[in-house]
């Protein structure tokens, strides 16, 4: 049997009562401020050390010349070298040209579809629980296993995708390449990204359409206004902070999109779906450029930091109103 | 008090017993605590390593644990492993592109003491082995691996069908000679576009299966075989480094519009990102009549029940207008310079290096690169594709082994791949883009690169 001895109250408040009321007496003397300090500084050492100080590193190295593959080089400061190059090649506007695109499409079919399914999923019927989940299952899945199912699906011999095609367009299934063609590879990984997304979206504008009091439908339905016009002048209306939220995270996520995309194509064929990600990736870990990528990396903070800032400033001035 | 005297004897014959048992675990132990972690490749060579490498460990009595990585992404993590000075590997199989980088960023311990020492001597071994995988500077006697795994492009095609008389006599009235392994890169072409489409045995079939990878190094390893046959070289070997002509000349402009035209016309549908994994499912599902991949793949594809045996056969990859090469593969196994483990790493090495170690690693499916091995009488007769490997290990070439290899790689990949799959610009200026590249990459890392 096992027993566990207590120690004896009386003893405690007898033996125990110097050391006690010293350390009261200590916790006692510290000020509120440094209570919240001692409670705040692991999280801040920690936000110091994986945050901040790989950000300053990062600048400093962005005016090197380093290049891990030649470590044995001279590290030699190149000043403002790396982001000029960056700025005057071609290529990587390219990329970025890409990559705005894929954003500005994918987010703009997310945004639809999934305010579409979040109107649906709005209305009580049967199975209403059932048909949920099943729309919420792409975001649950890992980038990974989208990327790399979709490629088996993609497949122009054995992916059910093309043979669904060829059902309803007659163009037999191997006649074309989802992933492999120029003109239809930028489409793909908007699709796929949609199907992902789109239930993000969803959740997020069915908070929107849940939060509208239905006093104002009621108020509505007396003045006689018809369904369509409550859509316009209610419904969009009130949801539309949650939809600019919704546009801010997926475009923030998208501009940042790689796993899925270099599963899917490898940024190919040839550079047509090559995001901007890619490039950094392949700059910073395949070509060892560190110097180039540590700018690349700065510009691109910059970039979606800058625009994520109007952004908000309209979110905020659109709440207002 | 008897009883008392006899539970302390029993006590202390536990203590002895006890002191006794331990002793001998922790000798044992010390004996399971040398262990070598060697870093390579997921593929088929590396089960037969695996296998091999039971036999040093029983005469050693060192354990040998493994670290294979997928070849997709196995230069990006063992390369990162090296930049950052890790401990994970004790003897890595690099590749052979990385012994510039290796050698010049102290990576690898030099071999050259230890070869003395053990006499190990770089002349038992295939000339372009030790080029390729264990010399840097190329051509000085500066080594810094022991060439493992030797290996080239060559070609599988479909024996079976090859043989068939209604195929035969088709393929003879079509083009007025006899269907055989090609031996140029038209006889390929021919060959390939008489077997796109095709039905046979009721299922559709297409003619050649080749690299058109774009991640990794998979379009540059296809395409090179070609390039090298109709004239393409890195630079002017009488001034280094000086690529404009060599890279882009006209005839090597052709060797890529070739390959182009041999992806177009006869592939199958979907190839656009393709390396040796979908070659090998390719023709193991009997879609393809010839198959370009590497030999490591042909001992494991011989033994297939269901396109291996009599129904395969093999070729050395076909000649061009402007010569006959192939791409070299393969590899070198090296000490790595942060490893703790250098001696036992060493100890492994002058095991390997033993002829009759070489001859084994042969038989289970490694490629050897031991003189000893290759050029016994019989070695031709010991598998059926060990004429054509001979053959083409003396006719290979490489690219570059240069420290800034992998942005000389990564830009081929993404020239070549724009050109080939995304019908981007001409072959001409996909190979100017090219020599642009790659100048900008040697005057980066201090080289004197002479436009002409």
């Amino acid at each position: 049997m096992t027993t566990i001895s207590q120690p004896d109250d009386a003893t405690v408040a007898g033996m125990g009562e110097p050391a006690r009321s010293r350390t009261t007496r200590r916790v006692r003397g510290l000020s509120d401020r440094t209570i919240a300090w001692l409670f705040v500084a692991p999280t801040i050492a920690l936000l110091l050390a994986i945050n901040i100080f790989p950000l300053v590193w990062m600048i400093r190295l962005s005016f090197t010349s380093l290049n891990l593959s030649m470590s044995y080089l001279p590290l030699r400061f190149v000043g403002l070298d790396n982001f000029t190059d960056i700025l005057g090649d071609e290529d990587v506007w390219m990329r970025l040209q890409t990559t705005a695109q894929f954003v500005i499409w994918s987010v703009t079919f997310q945004v639809i579809i999934g305010f579409g399914l979040a109107l649906l999923i709005n209305r009580q019927f049967r199975g209403h629980s059932f048909w949920t989940t099943i729309i919420l299952l792409p975001m649950m899945l890992s980038p990974a296993v989208v990327g790399n199912f979709w490629t088996l699906l993609l497949q122009p011999q054995i992916g059910p995708f093309n043979s669904l095609i060829s059902l309803f367009t007659g163009v037999p299934p191997s006649a074309f390449s989802m992933t492999g063609q120029v003109s239809l590879a930028p489409w793909t990984i908007v699709l796929v990204d949609t199907w992902m997304w789109a239930p993000y979206v969803m959740l997020i504008c069915l908070a929107g359409l849940r939060s509208i009091p239905d006093y104002i439908y009621e108020a509505a339905e007396v003045d006689r206004a018809s369904a369509w016009r409550q859509f316009w002048s209610i419904t969009l209306p009130m949801t539309v902070p949650f939809l600019m939220l919704a546009v801010l995270f997926r475009a923030i996520e998208n501009f940042k999109m790689f796993d899925m995309v270099n599963l899917l194509t490898s940024g190919g064929p040839g550079s047509t779906t090559e995001l901007v990600s890619i490039t950094l990736k392949r700059a910073a870990f395949e070509k060892w450029r560190t110097g180039y990528s540590s700018a690349l990396a700065i510009i691109l903070f910059v970039t979606v930091f800058g625009a994520a800032n109007i952004y908000v400033k309209a979110l905020n001035k659109v709440k207002q109103r | 008090m008897r009883r008392m005297n006899w539970l302390r004897s029993t006590a202390a014959s536990v203590v002895v017993a006890a002191a006794a048992l331990g002793g001998l675990g922790s000798s044992e132990a010390a004996a399971q605590g040398k262990q070598l972690t060697l870093c390579w490749a997921a593929w088929d060579p590396a089960n037969a390593l695996v296998e091999l490498g039971k036999d040093f460990t029983k005469q050693s009595g060192i354990e040998m644990k493994y670290e294979f990585v997928p070849w997709t992404s196995y230069a990006d993590r063992f390369l990162n492993e090296l930049n950052s000075h890790g401990k994970l590997c004790d003897l890595i199989i690099g590749d052979s592109q990385w012994i510039g980088g290796a050698a010049e960023n102290k990576w690898y311990v030099k071999l050259n003491d230890f070869f003395a020492k053990e006499k190990i001597s770089m002349d038992d071994f295939v000339p372009a082995t030790v080029v390729g995988y264990s010399q840097w500077p190329k051509g000085s006697p500066n080594y810094w691996a022991l060439p493992a795994m030797a290996d080239a492009v060559g070609w599988t095609y479909r024996k079976d069908w090859f043989s068939r008389p209604e195929i035969q006599s088709a393929f003879k009235a079509k083009y007025g000679r006899d269907l055989a392994p090609p031996k140029t890169y038209d006889e390929l072409k021919q060959v390939a576009e008489f077997f796109q489409g095709r039905e046979i045995d009721g299922k559709k079939v297409y003619g050649a299966y080749i690299f058109t990878e774009r991640g990794s190094e998979g379009i540059t390893m296809g395409v090179t075989n070609v390039l090298y046959n109709y004239g393409f070289g890195y630079d002017n070997p009488k001034k280094p480094y000086q690529m404009q002509g060599v890279v882009n000349s006209a005839e090597a402009a052709k060797g890529l519009e070739f390959y182009k035209e041999l992806y177009k016309c006869c592939t199958a549908p979907g190839m656009t990102n393709a390396y040796m994994q979908e070659g090998l499912d390719a023709f193991k599902s009997g879609q393809v009549a010839m198959q370009m991949n590497w030999f490591a793949f042909f001992p494991g594809l011989y033994k297939d029940p269901n396109v291996g045996g009599d129904k395969i056969g093999f070729f050395v990859n076909p000649a061009g207008p402007g010569g006959h090469f192939t791409q070299l593969g393969g590899q070198g196994v090296s000490v790595v310079a942060t490893s703790d483990r250098k001696d036992d790493a060493l100890a492994y090495i002058k095991w390997f290096a033993q002829p009759t170690v070489q001859q084994r690693w042969w038989q289970l499916g490694g490629y050897s690169a031991l003189k000893a091995v290759v050029d016994a009488p019989d070695f031709p007769k010991s598998a059926a594709f060990a004429p054509q490997f001979l053959e083409s290990m003396g006719i290979v070439k490489d690219f570059w082994a240069e420290p800034s290899y992998a942005q000389l790689l990564l830009d081929m990949q993404k020239r070549v791949h724009d050109y080939v799959v995304a019908d981007k610009g001409t072959s001409q200026q996909a190979l100017d883009l090219l020599v642009k590249d790659w100048t900008k990459v040697f005057k980066e890392q201090g080289k004197q690169v002479a436009s002409q």
